[in-house]
């Protein structure tokens, strides 16, 4: 026995460690990386509606990211392995707590469907592990569910509808009407836009509520064209949006000077519709991958993997475990808490963003761009679907923590959040 | 052979039957108890839950002929029910909160029952799921159910006030003994003279009115008693996930239950059970595996291959085997 102590030991710094005793006094050694594997899960929509923004793809950018890395932090290998949850919250979260409880798992990645994140979120919190959020865009993941063991990264509804609403009115779109799917997501999304219009000066003269996945949209364009607005507010997701922007183009809705402000648009929407029957309609967006030269870099490397552009979630999702990946590397542990701090202080500057920082609330507040469907005149190429038209600055594009009603926002972080602008 | 032997001859064969089966009920006892140190005991709770769903869908379909096709609605209705009495007042404890849960959805099945046992066949099935999908709609407006994100972060808490729920073994176990005793009830009301007046109703409806039963009223409380056991099984369900979620209503749901009872046989006790344990597994394999995408083609595969080749489900085929070869 004290001779394998001795030797173990002695062996330390160089020899895979085999036995459990060598393990325990490894980990303790350097450090504290738990079974000396920082293992990532990852778990999303792999088949169903929102496979396309995310699925298999945001797997393949998080394989980037972890290769990027060098596939080990000093020797500690990274492991990776996924699941569907069928944006099921039952299913995702018996499969997260399945791989807490058996393998270990110290990030989990992902997490479509807000019923499915809010699951996930509070199971990490209660197990200590940690979470980045990049897919669902439930605003209240950072506000009323906030908790101390996860990070929302990509997106989220605040910023796309309320940044929208303010860069639009701004730009000259002061008359809205909004057409809104009738459903949590919608309702919620027309709250904030509408607020955000009436604050920054515009009003809504009209509104109409959609059943969820309507095929017939003929006679609510018909009312939106009658209103007169100047915007025509799409706060509808997926096939819902499809139809909506395809039934307007049949209404000549943009060539009588309406224009459509779609709130949730991801890249692979407007690949489905078309250029020539999307085009004009203006969104929010987290990333695009031709923004600049790092972004179209990256996002060349993804497409000769994928035979795809990246969407802003799956580039989100490269960045959000790249720079996860770091925080382990530099702080030398994958506990939760060591890493979320580091990540706190410092800055995120990669192809996703510059200057991105995580708040105390775990949003991670970055740049959003304002952007616009080309036409097909104006795009060169399968790709070249979107102009970006402006940035809404970090600060103003997400939910301020004046107005958090997150448990970790306390009363001075209220007051200074407030203090800038 | 005079009438007195050929029933001596029944009953000695009666209480061989007896005995294996007992034999089966205390193997299968005795696997439930050292299972969860094999397999991950997360993954059997949530088998044993459904298990208790399709044995609930069981006493209707299999012993009294009614094909429910709103199951879904008392097992929502018992995890939003649980779900809302712990994280409202946690202080209750998960044992209250259960009961609870089943009494409400007991209380859903007793309107609903009342309102579609009115109507036969196709016509019942589809009030079921007519009233199922109001109860949906009514979860997902209803202030109190948290919308499209549902109940979360309830704490499990204390079985007694001082068994800790947060162990995994102390929860299965806990669903264990609750999984067990829905069991022997729907096992005692199938074995009793009320069950046989279901099975009487099943078989001919009008000859059972003939002999004097108030038929409405028997399936009726077969209704209230199935639900019941269905809301438990959501009940029980919520405090081990900690959530209640739209899934659990959604008709989906209805159809799932229907899928697990036919391929495991209607009929047979514990025919659900297998089936209920298919269909879980399935779902959990192909979940993390490469095949994911392949998930509902593969299971309807299996579906359509056990309506072809075994109508009587997997247990319903093995007990024939058994019937032809050892006896």
């Amino acid at each position: 026995m004290s001779a394998a102590f001795n030797f173990n030991a002695a062996t330390l710094t160089r020899t895979i460690t085999v036995s459990l005793f060598t393990g325990l006094l490894a980990s303790t050694a350097q450090a504290s990386i738990s079974d000396n594997e920082i293992r990532i899960g990852y778990l999303d929509d792999m088949s169903g509606p929102y496979s396309d923004l995310a699925g298999p793809g945001g797997l393949e950018a998080m394989r980037m990211a972890i290769e990027d890395v060098g596939g080990k932090i000093g020797q500690h290998k990274i492991e990776l392995f996924s699941a569907d949850h069928k944006n099921n919250a039952d299913l995702g979260a018996n499969i997260s707590r399945q791989w807490i409880d058996q393998r270990n798992v110290d990030l989990i990645a992902g997490l479509n469907s807000s019923a499915v994140a809010i699951a996930v979120t509070r199971l990490v919190e209660e197990k200590h592990r940690f979470a980045i959020v990049s897919t669902a865009a439930a605003a209240t993941l950072t506000n009323e569910y906030c908790t101390p063991n996860h990070l929302h990264y990509v997106y989220d509804t605040y910023s796309v509808s309320n940044g929208a609403a303010k860069a639009i009115v701004a730009s000259g779109g002061d008359t809205w009407y909004m057409l809104s799917a009738d459903y949590a997501f919608g309702h919620a999304m027309d709250a904030q836009v509408s607020k955000a219009v009436v604050e920054s000066g515009g009003t809504i003269i009209g509104k109409a509520n959609h059943p969820f996945q309507t095929t017939d949209f003929s006679s609510y364009i018909l009312q939106a064209q009658a209103s007169g607005a100047k915007i025509i507010g799409l706060a509808s997701a997926g096939s819902d949006l499809v139809n909506a922007i395809s039934t307007a183009k049949q209404f000549g809705l943009m060539e009588s000077g309406q224009t459509l402000a779609s709130l949730m648009v991801f890249i692979t929407d407007i690949k489905a519709i078309g250029l020539p029957t999307a085009q004009g309609t203006q969104f929010v967006s987290g990333w695009y991958w031709d923004m600049n030269d790092e972004s179209r870099a990256w996002a060349n490397r993804y497409f000769e993997r994928t035979q795809r552009m990246p969407t802003m979630v799956q580039a989100g999702m490269y960045s959000s475990t790249f720079q996860y990946l770091k925080a382990v590397e530099a702080t030398g542990s994958d506990e939760p808490q060591v890493v979320r701090e580091y990540m706190m202080k410092t800055p995120i500057n990669d192809m996703f963003t510059k200057n991105g920082r995580v708040r105390v609330d775990g949003r991670m507040v970055h740049d959003m761009y304002l952007a616009q469907v080309k036409t097909p005149e104006e795009s060169k190429g399968e790709w070249d679907l979107f102009k970006i038209l402006g940035t809404i600055p970090a600060d103003e594009a997400f939910l301020p923590l004046s107005q958090s009603k997150c448990k970790l926002v306390n009363a001075d972080q209220k007051v200074a959040g407030a203090s800038r602008p | 052979m005079n009438a007195q032997s050929l029933l001596a001859i029944a009953q000695q064969r009666g209480i061989l039957e007896q005995r294996q089966l007992n034999m089966l009920y205390i193997t299968l006892i005795a696997l439930g108890l050292i299972a969860p140190w094999i397999a991950y005991p997360v993954f059997l709770m949530k088998l044993l839950c459904f298990g208790l769903f399709a044995c609930s869908f069981n006493l209707l379909l299999g012993y009294t002929g009614l094909l429910s096709f709103g199951h879904a609605a008392f097992l929502a209705a018992g995890g939003y029910s649980t779900g809302y009495l712990l994280s409202q007042h946690p202080g209750i404890g998960p044992e209250l909160a259960i009961i609870g849960g089943t009494a409400a959805a007991a209380l859903v099945g007793a309107l609903f029952g009342a309102l579609a046992i009115r109507r036969q066949g196709i016509y019942f099935a589809m009030i079921t799921l007519a009233l199922a999908q109001l109860l949906y709609f009514l979860f997902l407006k209803a202030p109190f159910t948290g919308g499209e994100d549902g109940l979360h972060g309830f704490s499990r808490g204390k079985l007694l006030g001082f068994i800790d729920l947060t162990d995994n073994h102390a929860m299965y176990y806990f669903v264990l003994a609750i999984t067990m005793l829905g069991f022997a009830l729907v096992k005692r009301v199938v074995y009793s003279p009320f069950g046989q007046i279901l099975q009487a109703i099943r078989e001919n409806e009008d000859r059972a009115t003939s002999l004097g039963y108030n038929v409405s009223r028997y399936k009726w409380l077969a209704f209230v008693i199935s639900s019941g056991v269905a809301g438990l099984a959501g009940s029980t369900k919520a405090v081990v996930f900690q959530l209640a979620t739209l899934s659990d209503a959604h008709w989906h749901m209805s159809g799932e239950v229907v899928l697990m009872t036919l391929l495991g046989g209607v009929g047979p006790l514990l025919g659900p059970f297998v089936g209920a344990g298919i269909v879980v597994s399935l779902q959990h394999l192909l979940a993390q595996s490469p095949l994911g995408t392949w998930g509902t083609p593969i299971l309807g595969c299996i579906f359509v291959l056990c309506v072809l080749c075994f109508r009587s489900g997997v247990v319903g085929s093995i007990k024939l085997l058994v019937k032809k070869n050892f006896k």
